[in-house]
């Protein structure tokens, strides 16, 4: 009787489950970054889309250096990252074949509201780097290969400063989880201004630096080479791809606030 | 979703509003975690019973890898799914990664273990206490093991329910085969992770309140279920 009962209730679970799978077969699998959805830039831009389309997109949002290597794996029909070097080089690798900017918008170094190494003053990032750097405060470091990661990279050996030390903690997570940890140590962190805004639990942290044109974050989308891999959606990728450089992907785009703040600048050509 | 301070009026108000995502949500956990967990029973009931009655050479190596792999890390199966069901894998052209399926089939292999060693363990216990009895009636091995199972069966339903516990409590996997998909393969645990990420935090506490809610319901049920039939057993 049990086991008839249990048996009953699952093969309904099931076959619901798998009606419901059958009945949305016109859809992308987009490998995007953690800031686009965690900020909730999709769940604001995508109905538009589909509405126009018919075409469903379901993000799996991961760090950059991951998001890259589903596309390489053949396991997303499209792409949306931020980190220009790496998906240039993506394209020159043959996994792409074309991209276009998107959208933009920038980093901003966040810390402890009384900013023991005094950034707030400073006069560029250079500058900011270096006290946190001289002054030994804790710094914590996404260390997980994303876009943002890659970007604060290039920032400290701009600054001719190699990070390492007790002060300098790689944490190997996302954006969010990395605000959470520098929250409860009371640390600086270099983050996306999308998270950040979007983010709801500063503690003592708050935003110390901003403005510098090197803190300039662009993201781009790839159309995924169709020669590499043939049996992907194509072209509802490229109507995505199109899409959202289109006037009114654009608009979607400029018209996503979050507590009355746009966080990305449409910039297609 | 509603966002307070306090997570337990979170819950409250989460399970209270019955929002169409969270309901979404939660049947989606149900689903996948209750499936893989018949599925792995399945399997591993007669495979567990089948190696606590047979004696054959490896049998020892066999039990220690199993109770072994109780403590697979979920993202060591996520990631070894991961590669199997990714395009580039050997199971790529079903394309089932990012799928359900693909969550069911990573928390099988989670739950597997589980049952077949404690299934394992209860079986050969009673076996050894009816062994005579048992051999008396002159049953073979294989007509001993439904028999030894049904026996068992109070046992063995805590046993099921402890592969349910991991499947619906682990994150790792379902994270990389399923890839917290919005309405697609969002469940509760990934949720959490995600609203967490988000420093949501009383509504992530929130949900992790009306997953252990469910879960201690399944639980109640599956109690009241055994003790009832007990009772009627006498």
């Amino acid at each position: 009787m049990k086991k008839m009962t249990i048996l009953a209730t699952v093969s309904l679970a099931g076959i619901s489950w798998s009606t419901s799978l059958l009945a949305d077969s016109d859809y992308i699998t987009l490998a995007s970054t953690t800031s686009t959805e965690n900020s909730g830039l999709f769940s604001a831009i995508i109905p538009a889309f589909t509405d126009a389309t018919g075409v469903e997109v379901r993000v799996v949002a991961v760090g950059t250096g991951q998001a890259f290597e589903i596309a390489r794996r053949g396991d997303a029909d499209s792409l949306l990252v931020h980190d220009t070097a790496g998906e240039e080089q993506f394209i020159a690798d043959g996994y792409a074949t074309e991209r276009l900017d998107i959208m933009y918008n920038d980093f901003v170094i966040v810390g402890p509201s009384d900013d023991p190494a005094g950034i707030s003053s400073s006069e560029s990032v250079k500058d900011a780097f270096t006290r946190i750097a001289e002054s030994e405060f804790p710094f914590a470091s996404r260390g997980d290969d994303s876009g943002t990661h890659r970007a604060e990279l290039r920032l400290w050996e701009d600054a001719g400063i190699t990070p390492q030390g007790e002060w300098y903690r790689e944490l190997g997570s996302g954006m969010g989880p990395t605000l959470n940890t520098a929250a409860g140590m009371n640390a600086y962190s270099f983050s996306d201004r999308a998270t950040w805004v979007a983010f709801e639990n500063p503690q003592d942290l708050t935003l110390l630096f901003e403005g510098d044109n090197v803190l300039f974050n662009q993201y781009g989308s790839l159309l995924i080479s169709a020669e590499q891999h043939p049996y992907l959606k194509h072209d509802l990728a490229a109507q995505w791809h199109h899409w959202l450089v289109s006037e009114e992907g654009q608009q979607a785009i400029a018209d996503f606030e979050v507590n009355g703040q746009q966080l990305f600048f449409p910039n297609a050509e | 979703m509603p966002a307070g301070d306090n997570p337990f009026y979170t819950a409250l108000a989460l399970i209270i509003s019955m929002d169409p995502g969270l309901i979404g949500i939660v049947t989606l956990s149900l689903q996948v975690s209750l499936l893989a967990a018949l599925i792995a029973s399945g399997l591993a009931l007669p495979m567990g019973a089948a190696l606590a009655l047979w004696r054959f050479p490896g049998r020892n190596a066999l039990i220690v890898l199993l109770n072994a792999l109780m403590g697979l890390p979920p993202v060591v199966a996520g990631l070894c799914v991961y590669l199997l069901l990714s395009r580039a894998g050997p199971l790529g052209q079903f394309g089932l990664l990012f799928s359900p399926t693909a969550m069911v089939i990573a928390q099988v292999i989670l739950v597997f273990p589980i049952i077949a060693a404690l299934t394992r363990q209860q079986v050969e216990a009673l076996h050894n206490e009816y062994a005579e009895q048992l051999h008396s009636l002159g049953l073979n091995r294989l007509r001993m093991m439904p028999t030894l199972l049904w026996d068992a069966r109070f046992g063995l339903l805590t046993v099921i329910l402890a592969g349910f516990g991991r499947a619906s409590a682990e994150v790792g996997a379902v994270m990389i085969v399923g890839g917290n998909i919005d309405g697609v393969t969002r469940v509760m645990t990934t949720s959490i992770v995600l609203e967490t990420s988000k420093g949501n935090l009383p509504l992530a506490l929130g949900l992790g309140i009306v997953l252990l809610t469910l879960v201690t319901l399944i639980n109640a049920f599956a109690h009241i279920v055994g003790e009832t039939s007990k009772r009627r057993l006498g």
